[in-house]
C-alpha cells in the first residue's frame, strides 16, 4: 500500500509537470484528488491493515494528498499567471498618441499682473480697494487738487457724460473715496485696480481704455523714506531682486513731493542700451507724499496725517517684463496672444 | 525745452561733466532729460573760405568753376549753388571730409574739370531744414559776418554743440528759458551763477511822447511796459545768436525778430515788437476783444476773437492777441525803422483760453500759460533794447511807459529742520539745509531750526512747505533717502468676499476650459443696447452716451458684455481659430435716466461665449461642437461651487436663438439668460453655432453663504428607483424633476434624468422622461414599505400637475 501510494504520488506530480493548460490541470485534480479517485481508493482499503501500520499509512496518504494538491496550486498559479500575461500581452496600446485633450482656459495677462501686485500689496497689509468708472468731476480732479480751469483737466483728454460726470481718467478717485470713508481719523493702506479711460487715439502705445493700480498710505507720521522703502520692496518682487530703483523729481497734482521710480534696466543690467534709451533706467511709476489739499479735502489734518501714493499701468508693466509691443493686443483678446500667458 | 550746451556754457561752468553725466544729474535732481544728441554729425575739415572769383564751367551752363581761399591754399571748386558769388565767405568741406550720409569729400573731376572739395549748404552739415534762414535753404551759407579765412567752420557755425532735451513737468516752468536752467545746473553742480546786467544807453527823447499804455483789465493784465526804439536797420542777426536760435530750434528770420525770440529763449519772458510806424495810433489800450471783433494775425489768418480773448489795440482795433500772437498790419518788415516793444505780464488763464480757442500753441504762449517770471519782465524788455542798440543800430529812448499793478514780493515760506527730517525720514542737519538753500540761491534767514525761506519769483511753484520739502529733498538727493517701512497701526489687508470670489469663479471657468478677455466699455450705439438681460433693460432707460465721443465706435458704455465678446470671437474666427470659449467679468453701466444726471449704476457682470467645438478627439472618434446643454452645465457647475439654486426658463429674447433660449433665476428673479445666439446674428458675424450666458455677478456673490459648518457624513446607503413618465411634448422636464423632489420630500434627495426618448411605441405629441431617484435618510436605513408610499405620492403629484402617465 505504501508503494502504490508512493507510485500514485510520482504518477501525478508527472501529470501535473506535463499539465499545459488550466483544463489538464483540473483533470489531473479530478484524477487523483476526486471523490473516486485512485488515494481515496486506497484509503477505503485500509481496513484490512493491522492497527499499527494504520496510522503509518493514513499519514502517508494525507502527506502524498497534500503534496499533489501543493503542486497543483503551484502549478495553476503559474499557468493563471502566463495567461494573464498573454492577455496583457494583447491590451497592449501605442502610447504614443495623443490624449484625449483637456480644455485649458486661463487668465487675460493683464488680470494675472493685477493679481500678482494685489498679493504683493496684500501681503504688506493693504486693503483692495474699488470704485466706480463713470466718476463725479468732483471725485475724477477736484477733490485730487486739480480744480476747475487746470491745465490738466482738459475736456479734450477725458470721456465726459455730462459736465459733471466722466469716465475717470485714473483710479485716484476711489483713493479720495477711500479716504472720505475713514472719515478723516482712520488710516489708510490700499491699492485700487480698476479700469481708466482717455481721450485717446488707439494706436501702438496709446489706448482709449486701459487699466491703473493706484496705492495709498494715510496715516499719522508717514515719511517719504516708507514710500521709498515699499516701492522697493514691490520692484523687487515684481521685477527680481537684482533690479535696482531710484527716485526722481516729477510733479503730479495731487502729491507733493512728486516722484517717478525708475528700475534699473533688465537688458543692459545699467549700462545703457536701445530699451533704456541709453540711461541704463526704466521708468515704472509715479509716486509722491500725498498733497496737504487733498488731505484737508477728505477730512485729514495736513498737520497730524501725511501719507503717500504711488500709480502704475499694468499694461506697461506686461510689455516691460514680457516685450509685448502693441498696447492694443490687450484688448483685441486674440486667442493666441491669450493663450501665450497662460502659465504667466 | 531744448538747451545747447555750448549756451549754457556761457553761464555755468559744466566742464567737469560729460554731456551724459550732466543728464544723468539734472535728471535725478530736477528734471527728466528726455535725450542727449550732437546737433549734427561730428565733422571735420571744414573751414571757412574766402571765394576769390567765381567763373561759369567752361563746360556745364548750371555749374560755376571757384578760386577759394581756405587759408594758406587756394582750391578750385566746382558749385552748381545759385546763390554763389566772388568776394562771398563760405563753409568749405576740403578733400577727406565725411558729410552726413557717410558722403566722403574728395578730388574729382566734374565735366572734365578738376574739383577739389565742396562749398557746403547748412543741410549738407546737417541743419535741420526747418531751422535754417530763409535765404539759405535753397543754396550754399554765407558768412555774412566778419569771419577769418581758414578756422574750423564747425565751430563758427556751433555745429560742435550737444543738446539735451528737457521734458518739463507742468511746475518747472522757469526752466521754458536759459537763465532758468542756468540757476537749476548751477544749484545741482554746487557752482555760481550770476546772470550779466542789461546795460543800455537811451537817447535824450522820451519814449512817454510817442505812447500811452491804458489796461482796462488789470486782472488779466497786471503789467504792460511799452519801450520805444527807433532807427532800427533790419538785417541778419549776428552769428552767435543765429547759432543758439538754431540750436533752440527756432528759425533765424531778422536782427528784429531774432533778437525778441532769443530773448524769449533767454529770459524766458515773452516779447513783441510793433512796428510803430504802422500802429496807427499813440496809444496802447488791452482790453477784452468785443463780440464779433476780428484780427488777421501774422500768419495771414482771420481770426475771430470773443470777449474771452485779451487783445493789444491800438485804441480803435485789435493789433495782436495778448501774449498768443501779432497782427498782420502792425508786424515788423524789412522797412521797419520805428519799433514799439512790447514787455508785459498776462494772466496765464486769459493766454490758454485764447491760444486753446485759436489752435495757436507757440512759444510765447506756452511761457505765459504756465507763468512767467514777475522780475524779469522789465529785464527782458531792456535785454532786447541793449541788443537792438547793439545788433539793429536801434536808439532807445528814454523810460518805459507802462501800466503796472504787478506783484513782484516774493513769497516766504518757513521750514523747520525737525519738520523737514520728520516727513522725509531723514536727518539732514541745520547746516545742511543753510548749504541746499544757498545753493538754490533761495534767501532765508535762520533762528534755531526755523529757516524762513524767501522763494526767488521765477520759482512760481514754490509756495508750500511740502514745495520746498521736495526742493530739500532733490538737492539732498532721493538716492540718500533711507529705506523704512509705515509703521503705525497695522491692518489685515487681504480681499473682501467679493473679491475672493470673483477669483473663486474666474479660476473655475478657467479650469472648465475658458480663456478670460478683457474688452472695451465703450462700444457703439446698437452694440450698446444688444443682448441685453430682460432685468437690466427694465432698469436701463438707454444706454448712456458720451457728450464728445472720439468716434461712432466708442461711442456708447456696454449694457451688456456679449456683443463685445461675439466681436472677439467673430475677429479670431476671421483668423482661422474657430474653437472658442471665451468670458469676461466685467461692468455694465445702467443708467434709469433718458438724459443721465446722477452717476448711474454699475454692475459687474459674468458673460461667456462659446464657438465651435467643445471637445475634440478625432483618433477616438469623439466631437462634440458646443451646445445649450455644454453652457448650461457651465452655469450648473458654478451655481454649484457657489451653493446657489439656480433655476432656467424658456424665454424669447431679441438676438437670441427663440427655441434655445432660457431665463435664469436665482432667489425667484431673473439675474441673466443663457442660450443660443439668433441664426441671424451668427450668419453677421460669421459665426457658427455660438451659446452664451450673461448673468449678473452681484447678485451670484450676494447669495453665497459661506458653508463652513461640517455636515456628517451619511453613514445609511441611499436607495435608488427608477421611474419614466410620459408626458405631453412641450413639458419641461426640469419642472418635473422639481415636483418629484418636492413631493418625494424629505425622503428623495436627489433626482436625475437619464433618458428623454420620443418616437416609436410612443403616443405622437408625447415623450418619455426615465428619473432615477435617490431616497436616503441619513440616521437610519429605509424601509421598502417607506420608499414605496413615496413614490406612489410622487406619482400622483406628477400625474395631477404635469398630467404625467407612468411608462409601460
Amino acid at each position: 500500500m505504501k508503494d502504490r501510494l508512493q507510485e500514485l504520488q510520482s504518477e501525478a506530480l508527472e501529470k501535473v509537470k506535463q499539465s499545459e493548460d488550466l483544463k489538464a490541470l483540473q483533470d489531473v485534480r479530478v484524477a487523483y484528488l476526486g471523490k473516486k479517485g485512485p488515494i481515496t481508493e486506497v484509503l477505503r482499503g485500509m481496513g484490512k491493515l493491522s492497527k499499527e501500520e494504520r496510522p503509518v499509512i493514513g499519514q502517508l496518504a494525507n502527506d502524498v494528498r497534500e503534496s499533489i494538491a501543493n503542486a497543483i496550486q503551484t502549478k495553476q498559479d503559474k499557468l493563471e499567471e502566463k495567461a494573464m500575461e498573454k492577455q496583457l500581452e494583447e491590451e497592449s496600446i501605442d502610447v504614443t498618441l495623443p490624449g484625449r485633450p483637456v480644455h485649458v482656459g486661463g487668465p487675460h495677462l493683464l488680470t494675472s499682473i493685477i493679481e500678482e501686485i494685489e498679493d504683493l500689496f496684500i501681503g504688506m497689509g493693504f486693503e483692495i480697494k474699488e470704485g466706480p468708472e463713470v466718476e463725479t468731476d468732483y471725485y475724477n480732479f477736484e477733490a485730487l487738487n486739480l480744480p476747475k480751469g487746470h491745465p490738466a483737466r482738459d475736456m479734450q483728454d477725458s470721456f465726459y457724460i455730462t459736465e459733471e460726470l466722466l469716465l475717470r481718467t485714473h483710479t485716484s478717485p476711489v483713493q479720495a473715496r477711500t479716504m472720505k470713508q475713514k472719515d478723516g481719523h482712520e488710516a489708510v493702506r490700499m491699492i485700487c485696480p480698476g479700469k481708466v479711460y482717455r481721450r485717446d487715439t488707439d494706436d501702438a502705445t496709446h489706448s482709449h481704455q486701459f487699466t491703473q493700480v493706484e496705492g495709498l498710505v494715510v496715516d499719522e507720521n508717514i515719511k517719504m523714506s516708507d514710500l521709498k522703502g515699499v516701492l522697493n520692496a514691490f520692484a523687487k518682487q515684481m521685477f527680481g531682486s537684482e533690479r535696482d530703483i531710484r527716485l526722481r523729481p516729477s510733479f503730479f497734482p495731487f502729491t507733493e513731493p512728486s516722484v517717478e521710480m525708475d528700475i534699473s534696466c533688465k537688458m543692459c543690467g545699467g549700462e545703457g542700451c536701445s530699451v533704456c534709451k541709453g540711461t541704463g533706467w526704466i521708468e515704472i511709476l509715479g509716486a509722491g507724499m500725498v498733497h496737504p489739499n487733498v488731505l484737508e479735502m477728505a477730512g485729514y489734518d495736513p498737520e497730524i496725517y501725511s501719507g503717500f501714493a504711488f500709480g502704475m499701468g499694468p499694461e506697461r508693466i506686461a510689455m516691460l517684463k514680457y516685450g509685448v509691443d502693441d498696447i492694443r493686443h490687450f484688448y483685441t483678446n486674440d486667442i493666441r496672444f491669450l493663450k501665450q500667458y497662460h502659465k504667466a | 525745452m531744448l538747451v545747447s550746451l555750448n549756451w549754457l556754457k556761457q553761464y555755468v561752468d559744466i566742464e567737469n561733466q560729460s554731456p551724459e553725466e550732466l543728464a544723468e544729474l539734472i535728471t535725478k535732481t530736477g528734471i527728466e532729460v528726455e535725450s542727449i544728441e550732437p546737433i549734427a554729425e561730428q565733422l571735420h575739415d571744414v573751414v571757412v573760405g574766402h571765394v576769390l572769383s567765381c567763373e561759369q564751367h567752361p563746360n556745364a551752363d548750371k555749374l560755376n568753376l571757384c578760386q577759394v581761399d581756405v587759408g594758406g591754399e587756394t582750391l578750385q571748386i566746382i558749385c552748381g549753388a545759385p546763390n554763389i558769388a566772388a568776394g562771398q565767405k563760405v563753409a568749405v568741406a576740403k578733400p577727406g571730409a565725411v558729410l552726413p550720409g557717410n558722403f566722403k569729400i574728395k578730388k574729382a573731376k566734374l565735366r572734365g574739370v578738376e574739383s577739389n572739395g565742396m562749398i557746403c549748404s547748412l543741410q549738407e552739415l546737417g541743419v535741420d531744414e526747418k531751422d535754417i534762414p530763409k535765404e539759405f535753404v535753397d543754396g550754399i551759407f554765407v558768412f555774412q559776418d566778419e569771419v577769418e579765412v581758414g578756422v574750423n567752420a564747425i565751430e563758427l557755425l556751433n555745429l560742435d554743440d550737444m543738446i539735451i532735451e528737457l521734458g518739463l513737468t507742468p511746475n518747472r516752468a522757469d526752466c521754458l528759458s536759459m537763465l532758468g536752467v542756468a540757476y537749476e545746473v548751477a544749484a545741482i553742480l554746487d557752482q555760481p551763477f550770476t546772470p550779466q546786467e542789461e546795460i543800455i544807453h537811451p537817447v535824450q527823447e522820451k519814449a512817454s511822447d510817442f505812447i500811452s499804455v491804458h489796461v482796462e483789465d488789470p486782472d488779466l493784465n497786471p503789467y504792460y511796459g511799452a519801450f520805444i526804439v527807433k532807427d532800427v536797420k533790419i538785417g541778419p542777426s549776428p552769428l552767435w545768436m543765429r547759432n543758439r536760435l538754431i540750436a533752440a530750434g527756432v528759425r533765424p528770420i531778422n536782427n528784429v525778430v531774432d533778437i525778441t525770440n532769443y530773448v524769449l529763449l533767454e529770459y524766458g519772458q515773452p516779447l513783441h515788437a510793433f512796428d510803430l510806424d504802422r500802429f496807427e495810433t499813440d496809444e496802447v489800450v488791452v482790453r477784452r476783444a468785443k463780440e464779433d471783433e476780428t484780427i488777421t494775425t501774422l500768419d495771414d489768418q482771420k481770426r475771430n476773437l470773443k470777449p474771452d480773448h485779451l487783445v493789444i489795440t491800438n485804441g480803435k482795433q485789435p493789433t495782436a492777441i495778448a501774449g498768443v500772437m501779432g497782427g498782420a498790419d502792425s508786424e515788423v518788415h524789412e522797412g521797419t525803422s520805428n519799433i514799439l516793444l512790447e514787455a508785459a505780464y498776462f494772466q496765464p488763464g486769459a493766454v490758454r483760453t485764447a491760444s486753446k480757442d485759436h489752435g495757436l500753441r507757440s512759444e510765447a504762449s506756452t511761457r505765459f500759460e504756465k507763468g512767467v517770471d514777475p522780475n524779469r519782465v522789465v529785464r527782458a524788455g531792456v535785454k532786447a533794447c541793449e541788443l537792438l542798440e547793439q545788433y539793429a543800430n536801434g536808439k532807445v529812448l528814454e523810460g518805459v511807459v507802462e501800466f503796472d499793478q504787478l506783484d513782484r514780493e516774493p513769497k516766504k515760506v518757513d521750514v523747520t529742520s525737525s519738520h523737514i527730517n520728520e516727513r522725509l525720514g531723514t536727518t539732514i542737519s541745520d547746516e545742511e539745509i543753510a548749504d541746499i538753500l544757498r545753493r538754490l540761491q533761495f534767501g532765508y534767514e535762520q533762528k534755531g531750526e526755523l529757516f524762513t525761506v524767501t522763494v526767488p519769483t521765477r520759482r512760481g511753484d514754490v509756495e508750500l512747505f511740502e514745495d520746498m520739502l521736495e526742493e530739500v529733498a532733490r538737492i539732498y538727493g532721493y538716492d540718500n533717502l533711507p529705506y523704512t517701512l509705515p509703521g503705525g497701526a497695522s491692518q489685515a489687508g487681504g480681499l473682501t468676499l467679493q473679491q475672493q470670489l470673483k477669483r473663486k469663479v474666474k479660476n473655475y471657468l478657467q479650469g472648465a476650459g475658458l480663456d478670460e478677455t478683457i474688452t472695451y466699455s465703450l462700444t457703439n450705439a446698437e452694440r450698446a443696447g444688444q443682448l441685453v438681460s430682460r432685468e437690466v433693460k427694465e432698469q436701463a432707460a438707454a444706454p448712456i452716451s458720451l457728450a464728445m465721443p472720439m468716434s461712432e465706435e466708442h461711442s456708447h458704455l456696454r449694457l451688456s458684455i456679449l456683443p463685445e465678446l461675439l466681436a472677439s470671437l467673430s475677429y479670431n474666427v476671421a483668423r482661422k481659430q474657430t474653437d472658442l470659449a471665451y468670458y469676461e467679468l466685467g461692468t455694465v453701466f445702467i443708467s434709469e435716466e433718458e438724459q443721465v444726471t446722477v452717476q448711474p449704476k454699475e454692475q459687474l457682470r459674468l458673460s461667456g461665449a462659446l464657438t465651435g467645438n467643445w471637445l475634440l478627439h478625432p483618433w477616438q472618434q469623439e466631437k462634440k461642437a458646443v451646445d445649450f446643454f455644454v453652457v448650461k452645465g457651465l452655469v450648473e457647475g458654478m451655481a454649484y461651487l457657489l451653493d446657489l439654486k439656480l433655476t432656467f426658463k424658456q424665454s424669447k429674447l431679441p438676438d437670441m436663438h427663440p427655441g434655445r433660449t432660457a431665463d435664469v433665476y436665482l432667489g425667484g428673479k431673473v439675474i441673466g439668460f443663457i442660450g443660443q445666439v439668433h441664426p441671424k446674428l451668427q450668419n453677421d458675424l460669421d459665426l457658427k453655432d455660438t451659446y452664451v450666458f450673461e448673468l449678473n455677478a452681484e447678485e451670484l456673490f450676494d447669495h453665497y453663504q459661506k458653508e463652513e459648518a461640517f455636515q456628517a457624513i451619511p453613514k445609511y446607503p441611499s436607495i435608488s428607483r427608477d421611474i419614466a413618465l410620459v408626458v405631453e411634448e412641450q413639458s419641461a422636464a426640469g419642472e418635473i424633476a422639481e415636483t418629484i423632489l418636492q413631493a418625494g420630500a424629505p425622503l428623495v434627495k436627489d433626482v436625475r434624468i437619464f433618458d428623454v426618448y420620443q418616437g416609436e411605441h410612443l403616443e405622437e405629441g408625447k415623450k418619455s422622461i426615465a428619473f432615477n431617484l435617490f431616497y436616503m435618510d441619513p440616521n437610519r436605513t429605509l424601509k421598502d414599505k417607506e420608499v414605496e408610499d413615496a413614490h406612489e405620492k410622487i406619482l400622483t403629484a406628477v400625474k395631477e400637475k404635469h398630467q404625467a402617465e407612468l411608462r409601460g
